[in-house]
């Protein structure tokens, strides 16, 4: 069997970029003012938090293509983006939440970026159960591309709400935002380029998959007519 | 009134219409029989526009219901395996709400006289979750008519039906032929149905593998046997 | 028949078997007065911190009866296989989809009705004052529309009456915020024009659950 070069290409490319953001993430970026080197967390939980954003928004393409076209490809390409997409969109409630501990004192707290990454793994989770749900495979592309279109329509008014809704009730605490030197920018961007690679690569490879499983059951159903 | 090209119907990886070729003209009593599972209700949903094709050519009355499903449900009449009935409601609430939908003119006179036809007058004002299935059944077939539809689609419409509510339903069903109305149903119950002259088809996984006209039926319970076990050989040759 | 007409023989259709069985109703306005009795207990506040906690609580209830009262709508219909009726009539497919959130709101409505005199009571806010009312109804029409429109889907799936609220709470969190903040600023004296903001942003809202089920509610309904 042909190993499709595509999938090397990319897993190779993420990993070298992977590799170089988290020299830069330790070594590059300078040791932040106030909060020392846990601040280094954010370049993680920024690029995360815009993987999990970004496949949501892949998500919400093939949701709305799958419904003009009805094409099966798009609903596995919607289905795989949500899958990867909810791995980035753990991360970054996860180390949203390991920095709020030393920063704030608190595991928890509903600052915009926290309830915003919050509110957005919900709604990955529900899409994920509903598909695991639906017993007719059909209905099921369906629904989830009908809910991945809601879903997504709803994000940024939920951003624009969370925000109003915490300006209007000042946090007591501070220290969230931060001045970023050219180097810390630098280093950003280097985080997010590689966060992408490896949200790219590991989406084509579950798109591969879906792909195999479909020509798979497609010869079963052959032999046993 | 019914043209069907290559018509093909997939949930997901599993093909309930493998390609299908119909062509029935108004006024035509056909009956769509195969075993459970080959695709007959598939076919009649696609028809209702309660279904839409995964590909192929698909008109009733000339239209085609991805594009004028409006104009074919005007003009067709269903029966499924559910009632499709609103159990709390009362009979004559039922017809009226279908009617209003279907704007069927003189509403009020036609309702009753359906109510009368199908011996249900007496029991109008009582909620439909207190009748007997004969009864919703017999309900079901009213709502359906309500319209006067050109073409009737009929998912094994004798179904719990006690042999004279069967018989009745076949003298309305004649009537409704004499009338020009096509007529499509589904059935399993090839034994002991009186004979009338009917286009029978057999539908097997998807294909349809048998179109003729048949009068008797006993018969036709053995052609019936005859065509499955002969298509489940994989045997080719025509009949 | 126009449009307008079919959407009305649905409500009147739906608002009927409703009176006759008050299932429905009767589920929903025990399931809320219960609801906010809990809140009133439990959360044991008096004076101005009661104030503060009225409005979570009221819409708190607003939420939980309401998917109670989208589930058994959609089960019912569910149940005898009506809703292809409906889909078998010759009526636009949208018909049936804004016939049945109407439907839905005017239940809704019909319990917030019981539901805000009980909370001015027990919480001691004026949750009756007709500025307050606004943001309130807003909330209930976003509400119910989207989830209409959700409850078509849950209502297929394995987990039934589960599926719904997992669904339909993530995507009325906009909702929901701008609806506790404009109820709770009014209740504790605001003007109208200072939650401008909250109001703006549950009309848009309200314009986008609409746009959506406008849009998506064919795919939902037909194979």
């Amino acid at each position: 069997m042909e190993t499709d070069k595509t999938d090397r290409v990319l897993a190779t490319l993420s990993m070298l970029i992977f590799s170089a953001a988290l020299g830069m993430v330790f070594f590059y970026a300078p040791q932040e003012a106030t909060m020392g080197n846990i601040q280094r967390i954010f370049y993680f939980h920024l690029a995360s938090a815009w993987v999990g954003f970004f496949g949501f928004f892949i998500t919400f393409l093939a949701s709305v293509t799958y419904l003009a076209s009805r094409k099966r490809s798009w609903d596995i390409l919607a289905h795989a983006s949500t899958e990867v997409g909810l791995i980035f969109i753990t991360m970054t409630v996860l180390s949203g939440s390991l920095w709020a501990k030393p920063v704030w004192g608190t595991y928890w707290t509903w600052e915009p970026r926290l309830t915003i990454s919050a509110v957005q793994w919900f709604l990955y989770v529900a899409y994920v159960m509903l598909r695991n749900l639906t017993p007719n495979q059909e209905q099921e592309a369906r629904f989830a591309a009908v809910y991945g279109v809601a879903a997504f329509a709803t994000v940024p008014l939920s951003w624009f709400a969370i925000r109003w809704w915490r300006t209007i009730h000042p946090q007591i605490l501070s220290g969230g935002s931060m001045a970023l030197t050219p180097r810390m920018q630098q280093t950003l961007l280097a985080s997010l380029i590689a966060f992408t690679f490896v949200y790219a690569a590991l989406l084509y490879e579950r798109v591969k998959l879906a792909h195999e499983q479909e020509k798979f059951i497609a010869l079963q159903m052959e032999e046993t007519r | 009134m019914i043209e069907i090209q290559n018509l093909v119907k997939s949930f997901g990886y599993r093909k309930a219409l493998a390609g299908v070729d119909l062509q029935v003209e108004a006024g035509e009593l056909v009956w769509l029989v195969g075993p459970n599972g080959a695709g007959k209700t598939t076919l009649l949903r696609i028809l209702a526009t309660l279904s839409r094709p995964t590909s192929g050519k698909v008109r009733v009355a000339g239209f085609d219901p991805t594009r004028d499903g409006i104009q074919i449900r005007r003009q067709i009449g269903f029966l499924s395996h559910r009632t499709l009935l609103y159990d709390d409601l009362t009979a004559e609430q039922n017809l009226d709400f279908y009617a209003r939908l279907y704007e069927v003119p003189n509403r009020q006179k036609r309702i009753a006289e359906l109510l009368r036809q199908y011996n249900l007058t007496i029991r109008k004002d009582d909620w439909v979750r207190t009748f007997s299935r004969g009864m919703q059944q017999r309900l079901a077939i009213a709502r359906a008519l309500l319209p006067k539809p050109r073409l009737l689609l009929l998912d094994e419409p004798y179904n719990g039906l006690d042999p004279l509510a069967a018989d009745t339903l076949d003298d309305e069903i004649a009537a409704l032929i004499a009338n020009g109305c096509t007529v499509l149903l589904t059935t399993h119950n090839l034994e002991g149905r009186n004979a009338m002259e009917k286009r029978t088809l057999i539908l097997n996984q998807g294909h349809l593998i048998y179109d003729n006209t048949t009068t008797t039926n006993s018969p036709l319970a053995q052609l019936y046997r005859q065509v499955l076990k002969k298509s489940l050989t994989k045997d080719t040759d025509p009949l | 028949m126009s449009y307008l007409r079919q959407i009305w023989a649905i409500v009147k259709k739906d608002i009927t078997a409703e009176l006759h069985t008050r299932e429905t109703t009767s589920a929903m306005f025990v399931f809320a007065a219960l609801s906010m009795l809990i809140f009133s207990f439990a959360l044991d506040l008096q004076g101005r911190a009661a104030k503060a906690v009225a409005p979570g609580a009221l819409w708190t209830t607003i939420v939980f009866a309401g998917t109670l009262g989208l589930n058994r709508a959609m089960a019912r219909e569910q149940q005898t296989g009506s809703i292809e009726g409906l889909l078998l009539a010759p009526i636009d497919r949208t018909a049936i989809f804004f016939g049945k959130a109407l439907g839905n709101l005017i239940l809704m409505l019909a319990v917030e009705v019981i539901l805000l005199p009980l909370g001015s009571a027990l919480f001691n806010v004026a949750f009756l004052k007709p500025s307050v009312t606004f943001p309130i109804v807003l909330g209930t029409i976003g509400y119910a529309t989207i989830g209409t429109l959700i409850a078509a889907i849950a209502i297929n799936t394995r987990a039934r009456e589960v599926m719904l609220p997992l669904l339909l709470i993530p995507l009325a969190i906009p909702l929901l915020i701008a609806a506790v903040q404009a109820t709770g600023n009014l209740v504790q004296g605001a003007t109208l024009h200072t939650v401008n903001g909250w109001i703006q942003l549950l009309i848009i809202y309200d314009l986008l659950s609409i746009a959506i089920a406008l849009l998506t509610f064919q795919y939902v309904a037909e194979e």
